[in-house]
């Protein structure tokens, strides 16, 4: 697969060099050479404009056969007996990849816990077919060793074609320990999925700049596409796990529909007796202590009033706080705001921080750096406060004011609960 | 009986300085500077003060990447460190996660015995998080990640260390070898010192290879080899414009914003 400079065909032109995302085209006099930043991204490939950067295909034809692995997993995280939401989420999307693979293929939740059985209902309410529940003594709390020998060795015995994981933190503590004892690949923190060919190229027209006129719709390639953003949000790339399966992700929170509820649903039951015992688990967890502090919920907040550096300091906080207050949103933050100390890291919207798509975004003082915007522009609204009229954030703003938030935001707060009023009396003069 | 820690750095374009070239759609990349990952430079803290407490610990930095994270490395001994070792070969470039934690593994065999590893959490440019996790499992060790607090006993065998969870944080116990992965509650990383950049830019920096890592292109590290490959790689549709709210005064603006939100439905 790696990528190649066809050097008698190269006319030295750097539009390549300039294209590429990693620094990993060089000039070697009048022609350009590939180095070891290169990720095969494929960038430079439409970029030249002589056919001279070509893509070693090898590796296609030696795929294995992969056609023992079927069916869709979804790690049912729980915690404290309650499963999290972005389980219920990767449900919902499993399902609808496994029916895109075919009408036979089913999605499974994964309990792992002590007592986690009474947790299966709740899986088939939300879609899942069937579940498979792995309970142990030793299970109570979630250890890294405990978790990757049971979830792997019942990988082994009933081998799936698809892993998803929710990109919590202990999703992401435990997908990496599973993907790397079972020698196959894992992408993370992807915000897209895809299985049929003709879903990709609906969803890449639909949002992104991607050409897919080399893409077949008909093609009966249906390997995972998944989709993340890298580079802080600055590319998107879509990855795939063509040789080796299960194919696995870790999601982001809050990026998949959950499916509507079906109470009464149920479902088929596996029952897994894990070969565990207390030497396998090389930590001990001393104590579990859930936060005092209220948890700052932006993946589920319906507005969320957000403060950047334009905020000047910290105090800019007490403003974005009682603007919340009034609007019934959560506050959020940029990075740069984190990084100033002007507020803590759990109110942070971007690539580093939470993706939100609520139905309004305000932005306040936010310039838009790309890390960002990635977090935040799939929200419904999103209204943009700025002084800079020249700032990227107005790029995806569906309002943009320009002005002084101290001043402007105080008169939002006070105009607020007269917002029906003012709308009212706009239809009546349109209507006269 | 010193201690012995191996710190996983990597060194990564500022990605909050990047920006995207309206006209052409690609990645403005002139004056990006590179940096030592956040999350790695938490990472070297934490070693660095185990040190300060027990100055027979013995510090060194590995990293994979281009010739040019030699500079990076220089950085980490200017702060402290007391080795530093770069794994950089066209053989390695194009390597996923698993490849990747493939050589960096294989670069901690070769550095011998240790006590501990201490990596960032993840890097700013890819975000993903699974590089320490996958060595650990390579190694065969136990792993903590998402730390925000670590002490350690005086046998220096015994480690107990905070690790944070979304609503709250776990306590932990864990015994050496580990590795443990740090985030940026853990700690402030110090500067250089004036005498360490002195003494840092004259310290040999070994290059290692696939041949010196001993790793197999074919089977272990590379594009080949990775299990995950780019299907497609593209920049995000940016959103239509949208409009601009003009008004000679605050409440003339914050009137037409409310009208034009209820106009949409969305308050």
């Amino acid at each position: 697969m790696a990528i190649t400079v066809i050097r008698d065909k190269c006319i030295g032109c750097k539009l390549c060099v300039k294209a590429c995302p990693f620094e990993a085209i060089d000039m070697d006099g009048k022609i350009a050479v590939i180095n070891e930043k290169c990720t095969s991204c494929k960038v430079c490939l439409s970029k030249c404009p002589v056919e001279a950067i070509e893509q070693d295909e090898k590796g296609e034809a030696e795929i294995a056969d992969l056609s023992a692995y079927r069916h869709v997993w979804v790690f049912a995280e729980q915690r404290r007996g309650k499963i999290m939401n972005v389980a219920l989420e990767l449900i919902g999307e499993g399902r609808r990849l496994a029916r895109e693979i075919g009408d036979d293929t089913k999605v499974y939740a994964v309990l792992i816990g002590d007592k986690v059985r009474d947790l299966s209902g709740e899986c088939f309410e939300y879609g899942a077919d069937g579940a498979y529940v792995i309970e142990h003594g030793l299970l109570g709390n979630y250890t890294t060793d405990g978790y990757t020998k049971v979830f792997t060795d019942t990988i082994d015995v009933y081998k799936p074609e698809i892993v998803l994981f929710g990109a919590t933190h202990i999703g992401r503590d435990l997908a990496p320990r599973v993907a790397a004892r079972l020698n196959t690949g894992l992408t993370a923190d992807c915000t897209r999925l895809d299985v049929k060919v003709s879903s990709y190229i609906d969803y890449a027209q639909k949002n992104t700049t991607l050409d897919t006129s080399d893409l077949d719709p008909a093609s009966d390639d249906k390997g995972l596409k998944q989709t993340r953003p890298a580079f802080g949000g600055n590319l998107m790339a879509t990855i795939v796990c063509p040789r080796t399966r299960p194919q696995m992700a870790t999601v982001r929170p809050g990026v998949m529909a959950r499916r509507e509820r079906e109470p009464g649903v149920t479902g088929e039951i596996v029952t897994v007796n894990p070969v565990l015992d207390a030497g396998d688990i090389r930590i001990e967890v001393l104590d579990v202590v859930k936060s005092a502090k209220e948890i700052v919920s932006l993946t589920d907040a319906e507005i969320i009033c957000s403060g950047g550096r334009g905020l000047g300091d910290a105090s800019g906080f007490e403003l974005i706080g009682k603007f919340a207050d009034k609007v019934g949103g959560v506050v959020g933050s940029s990075r740069a705001a984190v990084d100033s100390g002007w507020i803590d890291q759990s109110h942070q919207v971007g690539q580093t921080g939470t993706t939100v798509k609520p139905k309004i975004y305000f932005a306040c003082g936010i310039s838009g750096a790309i890390q960002h915007l990635a977090g935040m522009q799939t929200s419904d609204i999103i209204v943009a406060i700025n002084k800079d009229a020249d700032a990227p954030i107005f790029e995806v703003a569906d309002y943009g004011i320009v002005g002084d938030l101290y001043k402007v935001i105080p008169q939002i707060i006070e105009e607020w609960d007269k917002a029906e009023d003012l709308y009212e009396e706009t239809l009546d003069r349109s209507a006269e | 009986m010193s201690f012995k820690i191996i710190v996983c750095a990597k060194q990564v374009p500022d990605t909050n300085e990047i920006k995207i070239d309206p006209v052409t759609k690609t990645l403005v990349r002139e004056g990006v500077p590179s940096i030592l990952n956040h999350d790695d430079a938490n990472a070297l803290e934490e070693a660095l003060k185990v040190k300060d407490r027990y100055p027979d610990t013995h510090i060194t930095v590995v990293t994979m990447g281009p010739p040019q994270a030699k500079d990076m490395l220089i950085e980490c001994l200017a702060m402290g460190a007391d080795d530093a070792v770069l794994a950089s070969d066209r053989a390695l470039g194009g390597s996923d996660t698993w490849a990747t934690s493939n050589a960096l593994a294989a670069a901690v065999r070769k550095i011998g015995s240790y006590d501990l590893i201490f990596a960032g959490r993840q890097a700013i440019d890819g975000d993903t998080a699974q590089v320490g996790p996958q060595m650990a499992e390579k190694l065969g060790i136990p792993q903590v990640t998402y730390v925000t607090e670590f002490s350690m006993d005086d046998d220096r065998k015994t480690i107990t260390v905070k690790r944070k969870l979304e609503d709250g944080y776990e306590l932990i116990r864990i015994k050496t070898p580990c590795m443990l992965t740090a985030i940026k509650e853990l700690n402030a990383p110090r500067y250089m010192s004036v005498g360490g950049i002195y003494d840092a830019v004259r310290k040999d920096i070994p290059t290692w290879g696939a041949v010196d890592l001993g790793v197999d292109p074919e089977k272990e590290v590379g594009l080949e080899p990775s299990p995950t490959n780019v299907f497609r790689s593209f920049t995000p549709a940016p959103k239509g414009k949208g409009v601009m709210i003009e008004g000679d005064t605050e409440k003339e603006l914050a009137d037409k914003l409310l009208i034009g939100l209820k106009s949409k439905h969305v308050i």
